[in-house]
């Protein structure tokens, strides 16, 4: 059956849902794309963007529902067929090997062979140059994807989803590992598969980046369609009302907070072609916070600071005590606490339990004669639950189930029960829903007031520009400047970070 | 933890498979269920037993031991030079402290020189093996003291004594790992080794600790079959390492690390036990028996893996 309707839409989901045993992940969704449009996918996390994503991809199968594709019904059973289909995903963790080269991964499986069945290299390399052109990448075709960068190992996965003959590019959150400057090449690319007819499905947190990019925006909530809209017609305040059901008041609540004594001084802190000659102070209750793009040095300074990688020359001074440069063990015991960028991998034991995940810091002070106390233990973990309001069930909850905010509260906690004077967050906001970002502002504020100093190191300008007192900016390894709260603007630290004086 | 928990638990699955196997075969044999068969078989596990308690811990730190065997046939050997020699007790205690010490050098070399295990364990078999045939050129020790032969021999309120010693071993080795700060640790670096170093976990002390353990265990047994046999021998305890194995993984520890226990491991231990000597009581060939014993260790690793799927997609 064909309508006139039904031909305008590429792609068409009617009432589309999916229950898993105990949860109805997706309730009666309706979604459609356009040829050559960019239409978004926003929802906080569980909103069910995930489970209508591997329906498109072909990794889950609905339950009910129809999916039209190009005016006739179609069933995705797995993910060759959806590529099949002409409809590619680029997942936010990427499926590159990094060992190969951009061409071979472009062509994975599909290289094209000489008459001997050997692949035949030379045409790899002009076809794979081709695509790169395309989406006006620079790159040589022959480095391997372990030298790129993440921005150019997602131009990769573009270039990739083209040579597929993609007509529908499916992006998740494709914005998470990028800086302003790689997101504005990335958007430009995006315009370009829009001129080229190529329908973009993009999935992502940040409201003010999918107005931009987006001509129209479908919003979920707990697995439920609440609207389509046009990107022109609407705000982010609106858009942030539709995902939470409620309006958030003081997205960024900063309450400037008293600066105290000096609790860290980094002296002139080197690690060849990484950082050089890094100099500053941190201040009891003050949030510094670090600009720069990614590559610029920060999160590799934060690193060396913490004692992880072990920086060249430099001093390091907590409250006025010297410290080894090489040691983790000793910055702890300094009462340091460092809450890493990829959480999964460096912040948590996704296998243990809320409980032993938040107090693995403290139970070195929590035993008697090496047996844990057990009551301790629990109050612990109770305490933080409450104070940082973790949703979980309980505290013996496995924290691989938990959603990506309750888990960097569960790192931040872990930190907490050392009682920190100072607490280095790199990127603590990453791909978590903006409830529990804005959660996570409120407690920066409130450890501020409690006179820790903190480090705050962002993708996300506008969340440095309001969360923080004083802002140093980086490029290439070194720190190009300093603003107050007040002077800072995001050109003005754009400028620094990404410009040559 | 509830009774729900427990049903869910790999314990409680791999106990039904144990409980069904001895159904079957007290129903399969007259013998089975005696008494006297029961205590020898018990008997029998015990020195298997007794490592696999440092096995778990290895395995769940994602590492692996393959010296236990050789270290076990080299305190063996050890301890039947040394009681000749010292006498019992000053024998026994320095042939522990050798095994002890043989496990401590494994962990060293896997920690300073971030060696894997696989291979440094796999060196230290061979040396282990190799020093226990250049003491004793090949040949058994013997001439031990009648009274060291009751350490394996003896009876405790009927139990047989290895017995006893196994139970005590299980008996520390499950409050280590789960009440004690180092068992926390053991889990947490098992199950993400970088995040818990980045929590400000001394892992390197951790994995030092478990082959340590693992070491003074393997003595242990090495001692006890000593005593058992009468005599120090060379070959003692070859193909342990995997019998040791097999039974941690058939207990339900993953060898990726940071799941398992010792109870587990004690029914793993168990069910090798009890098939092997099921199979003897039915009049199954030996040889068949180790293809017996092989198949069933792959039906309970994929059995195991089978059944965490299930839970999983039950939660997800």
């Amino acid at each position: 059956m064909k309508s006139k309707n039904d031909d305008k839409y590429i792609l068409e989901l009617k009432n589309v849902s999916k229950a898993f045993p105990g949860v109805q992940a997706l309730k009666k969704i309706n979604f459609n794309l356009k040829k050559g449009e960019v239409h978004s996918l926003v929802g906080e996390n569980g909103a069910g963007k995930s489970t209508l994503l591997k329906i498109l991809a072909g990794a889950y199968k609905k339950d009910t529902g129809v999916i039209t594709l190009k005016g006739e019904e179609v069933k995705i059973t797995d993910p060759k067929q959806a590529l099949d289909l002409g409809i590619s995903v680029i997942y936010q963790e990427f499926n590159l090997i990094p060992n190969l080269s951009i061409a071979e991964n472009i062509f994975m499986g599909r290289a094209p062979r000489k008459k001997s069945g050997l692949i035949d290299f030379l045409k790899l390399h002009d076809d794979a140059g081709f695509f790169l052109k395309k989406i006006g990448m620079k790159k040589d075709p022959k480095t391997l994807v372990t030298e790129l960068s993440v921005a150019e190992q997602q131009m990769v996965e573009i270039a990739k989803s083209l040579s597929l003959s993609a007509g529908i590019i499916v992006m998740d959150e494709p914005t998470s590992a990028l800086t302003e400057s790689e997101k504005e090449t990335l958007f430009k690319i995006i315009g370009e598969l829009k001129e080229k007819e190529v329908s973009v499905v993009f999935i992502s947190h940040i409201i003010e980046e999918v107005l931009e990019i987006s001509d129209r925006i479908t919003v979920l909530r707990d697995g439920e369609y609440v609207k389509t809209v046009n990107a022109m017609d609407t705000t982010p305040q609106k858009i942030i009302r539709m995902m939470v059901g409620r309006e958030l008041k003081d997205f960024y609540p900063k309450i400037e907070a008293k600066k105290g004594k000096i609790v860290l001084e980094v002296k002139t802190l080197t690690k060849k072609s990484k950082y050089e000659d890094i100099s500053f102070r941190l201040h009891e209750g003050e949030v510094l916070g670090f600009a720069g793009l990614v590559g610029s040095g920060r999160a590799e300074v934060m690193r060396g600071i913490f004692g992880i990688e072990t920086p060249d020359s430099g001093e390091i001074y907590i409250r006025g005590n010297k410290v080894k440069v090489n040691s983790i063990f000793e910055t702890i015991k300094m009462k340091m606490g460092f809450v890493p960028e990829d959480r999964r991998e460096e912040g948590l034991i996704l296998s243990r339990s809320v409980k032993d995940n938040i107090n693995i810091t403290k139970l070195s002070g929590i035993n008697s004669y090496g047996f844990v106390k057990k009551q301790k233990e629990e109050e612990i973990a109770d305490k933080y639950r409450k104070r940082l309001n973790i949703r979980t069930p309980n505290t013996q909850q496995i924290v691989q189930n938990l959603s990506g905010g309750n888990q960097q509260k569960i790192v931040i906690a872990k930190w907490l029960a050392i009682d920190p004077r100072i607490l280095i967050l790199d990127d603590p906001t990453r791909g978590i829903d903006v409830g529990a970002k804005k959660e996570i502002y409120s407690l920066i504020n409130d450890l501020a007031k409690e006179k820790i100093g903190i480090i705050l190191i962002s993708s996300e300008l506008p969340e440095i520009l309001n969360i923080s007192d004083r802002i140093l900016v980086m490029r290439e390894g070194r720190i190009t400047g300093e603003f107050t709260r007040k002077e800072a603007t995001q050109e003005k630290i754009m400028q620094l970070a990404a410009l040559k004086n | 933890m509830d009774f729900k928990d427990v049903l869910k638990s790999t314990e409680f699955g791999i106990f039904i498979a144990f409980l069904a196997l001895c159904a079957i075969l007290s129903f399969a044999t007259p013998n089975f269920l005696s008494l006297y068969n029961i205590s020898t078989v018990m008997k029998q596990v015990s020195f298997i037993a007794i490592i696999s308690v440092g096995m778990t811990m290895v395995i769940l730190t994602a590492g692996i031991d393959l010296s236990v065997g050789a270290v076990l046939g080299l305190v063996n050997v050890l301890a039947a030079l040394f009681i000749t020699k010292f006498g019992l007790a000053a024998g026994i205690s320095s042939a522990l402290l050798c095994g002890t010490f043989l496990g401590f050098v494994n962990g060293i070399i896997i920690v300073k020189w971030s060696l894997p295990p696989f291979i440094v364990t796999l060196g230290m078999m061979n040396i282990a093996r190799g020093l226990a045939l250049v003491i004793t050129k090949g040949w058994p020790i013997t001439g031990l003291p009648e009274c060291f032969g009751c350490l394996a021999e003896g009876r405790l309120i009927g139990v047989p004594v290895p017995v006893i010693i196994m139970i005590i071993v299980y008996i520390l080795g499950y409050l280590f790992l789960s009440r004690t700060i180092w068992g926390r640790y053991i889990y947490a670096s098992g199950g993400n080794e970088k995040a818990t170093w980045l929590s400000g976990v001394n892992v390197n002390k951790i994995k030092i600790l478990v082959y340590t353990i693992t070491g003074f265990l393997s003595g242990l047994a090495g001692i006890m079959l000593a005593s058992r046999l009468s005599q120090g021998s060379p070959i003692t305890g070859t193909g342990y390492e995997l019998s040791v194995i097999g039974a941690v993984v058939i207990g339900g520890t993953d060898l990726m690390g940071g799941k398992g226990s010792v109870l587990g491991s004690l029914i793993g231990a168990s069910i090798m036990g009890v098939l092997a000597n099921g199979l003897v009581l039915l009049g199954v060939s030996a040889f068949w028996q180790q293809v017996i014993l092989g198949v069933v260790i792959i039906i309970a690793v994929a059995g195991g893996s089978m059944r965490r799927k299930l839970l999983s997609k039950g939660e997800s």
